[in-house]
């Protein structure tokens, strides 16, 4: 636990926020097999991330008690350890990830969310609560936001998600991305990718029609008119312990009103 | 969570024989419950039937005027279906009181009716007692914390709730669910598919398990017009009911044709008030005999330690969600 702080108060503060729960992600993840099977690097090979998860994965064992690392895949509360130790069903995938078709062999338990931070190596999703309570984990499967840590990778074959990895156009950030900079739609930044891809997914259901538990009328049909109250509630599926509501609410705001005038100007 | 072998399927007939002689196996749909259940080692399959590619994922009209809703359309689409919107609103508005967004595009209507209680004692296999999980170890709620637990129905061995918001306006609606086991097809109605705990709180519905739901149906409703779903939480959104009120009127100029009301997070089923509708039929609609309504909604009820506040709470929630349906607020 101290080499967690430690590496945290040598980066910056961007990295130091990131790092911290991040850690704690690892920490109820990796499997005593991953930490066992990964090659022995040079210090200077090793990456933050790395660092953290071991450093995690050390501390965490021994702070929580080895049963806990036995308990590999899907956290769990460490009471059927026997059970978990039955042969696990391997199946092989085909996802459609950022546009790659991606073919895995996953362990009929590895969560979608899982299988793309663990096998993909694409860590802009996050796990926050792994429980579908929080929003980090928040990427869009045919179009769709969902919480990718109750959705098992195994039932995705055939689609296709796009992670906060994939919004951007080469150097050109999504214009979600670049109001959630322009208004200070973060602090910590580890709900961010979970927010963004919700604000994403979002905009385009009010612009289908979707209503929301605050909408008015629900016997109109037609584009939903997004006010403060419509935008906070449809974004209160991420929940941001910082507390940057407003600066994401702002941020939201301002791509909505920008797709209002690029409509008004088209003639529509 | 333990391992399981996973199997998708394609038609209802494949899903039934499926789990037909199979101790271990589920269905899973949008998995927004099992899998949070499964991770905690309270749901234990070794087996998981992906059911989510049956065609039942419609939303149409019936012959009779009324609207069939497909068992596997997702939460989120069903709220917006203009025959949801326009002709049962008090069903989109439960809907869309639910869960978040995400879990909304996640989770589909049969699944709705089969979630598992929120209790903290049946989340987490750390308390040695829950008769839900553990039938015979006892109710760590009855002496425990209780405040999110029931007030009306409850037994001894569980006082658990049921958590949908959904069937609480299916309850008030006088839905039915359309179900299909082995030996063919049977129709239940909604207030009958979720049951009391008693002695066997680990049954939480009448589904037997080898019976897969096709269909929710709802009949022609006459209270579009007057209806309203209230939700009371501790947060403005994304929380779980304390006490839900589905109220929905048919009137006749000033008097009360018919009426409807339906509670959630009181009891271990939607708790349907068919004497406060009796009251409310044939009068004129005021604050006197809305009152009186609310009243009977809660005979018989029994507080426990920290849920008391319960009691008072569906009165007046039930008060108000009968004056925002007959446009009196």
């Amino acid at each position: 636990m101290n080499l967690t702080s430690k590496t945290n108060t040598q980066n910056n503060r961007g990295e130091h926020c990131d790092g911290q729960p991040e850690a704690r992600g690892e920490t109820a993840l990796a499997s005593q097999d991953d930490f066992a099977s990964r090659p022995s690097k040079s210090r200077e090979d090793i990456t933050r991330r790395e660092f953290v998860v071991t450093a995690g994965v050390i501390g965490g064992g021994l702070a929580l008690g080895l049963p806990h690392l036995a308990s590999s895949v899907g956290g769990g509360s460490g009471l059927a350890i026997a059970e978990e130790s039955a042969p696990a069903h391997v199946m092989n995938v085909q996802l459609r990830i950022n546009g790659n078709m991606q073919s895995l062999s996953l362990d009929s338990r590895v969560t979608l969310l899982d299988a793309l931070r663990e096998h993909l190596k694409l860590t802009g999703s996050k796990k926050g609560c792994d429980h579908g309570q929080c929003g980090a984990c928040t990427v869009l499967v045919n179009g769709r936001r969902i919480n990718s840590c109750l959705s098992l990778a195994v039932a995705h074959q055939g689609d296709e998600v796009v992670t906060v990895e994939g919004l951007a156009r080469g150097e050109d950030l999504h214009p979600v991305q670049t109001a959630f900079i322009e208004h200070d739609g973060l602090q910590c930044g580890y709900c961010t990718p979970g927010q963004i891809c919700s604000a994403v997914a979002m905009l385009d259901e009010a612009k289908n029609g979707a209503a929301s538990f605050v909408t008015a009328d629900l016997a109109k049909i037609g584009p939903a008119k997004l006010d403060d109250d419509e935008i906070r509630e449809r974004m209160s599926g991420n929940i941001c312990r910082c507390g940057a509501y407003p600066g994401i609410l702002a941020a939201v705001r301002s791509v909505y009103k920008d797709g209002e005038k690029a409509e008004m100007r088209s003639g529509s | 969570m333990i391992p399981f072998e996973y199997q998708r399927v394609d038609q209802p007939e494949a899903a039934v024989n499926a789990v037909a002689n199979s101790q271990n196996t589920k269905f899973l749909a949008g998995g927004t419950n099992l899998i949070d259940l499964m991770k905690n080692n309270v749901e234990r399959p070794t087996r998981l039937v992906d059911i989510t590619h049956l065609p039942l994922g419609r939303i149409e009209d019936l012959p009779d005027g009324g609207v069939r809703l497909g068992a596997l359309a997702r939460n989120s689409d069903t709220a917006n279906h203009p025959l949801v919107r326009q002709k049962y609103p008090l069903l989109a508005q439960a809907l869309l009181a639910g869960a978040s967004p995400q879990l909304r595009n996640m989770a589909t209507n049969g699944g709705n009716l089969l979630q598992r209680t929120r209790c903290y004692y049946f989340m987490e296999p750390g308390f040695a007692q829950c008769n839900k999980r553990a039938p015979g170890s006892g109710c760590g709620a009855l002496e425990g914390i209780n405040r999110i637990h029931a007030i009306l129905g409850a037994s001894k061995e569980c006082i658990a709730t049921h958590p949908s918001d959904m069937c609480v306006a299916l309850a008030a609606l006088d839905a039915s669910v359309r179900l299909r086991g082995p030996k063919g097809e049977r129709s239940m109605a909604m207030t009958d598919f979720h049951r009391l705990p008693g002695k066997t709180p680990e049954v939480d519905t009448n589904l037997h398990p080898d019976e897969l739901i096709l269909s929710i149906d709802l009949p022609a409703s006459p209270y579009a017009a007057h209806s309203h779903y209230l939700k009371i939480r501790d947060r403005a959104s994304y929380a779980f009911a304390l006490v839900s009120v589905a109220a929905a009127l048919e009137m006749d100029g000033q008097q009360v044709r018919s009426a409807r009301i339906a509670l959630g997070g009181v009891a271990h089923k939607p708790w349907r008030a068919q004497e406060a509708e009796k009251t409310l039929v044939g009068k004129p609609l005021s604050a006197d005999v809305i009152e009186t309504a609310a009243k009977q909604t809660v005979v018989g009820a029994k507080g426990y330690q920290y849920n008391n506040f319960k009691i008072e709470m569906a009165i007046q929630g039930v008060v108000r969600a009968l004056k925002m349906a007959g446009g009196m607020v």
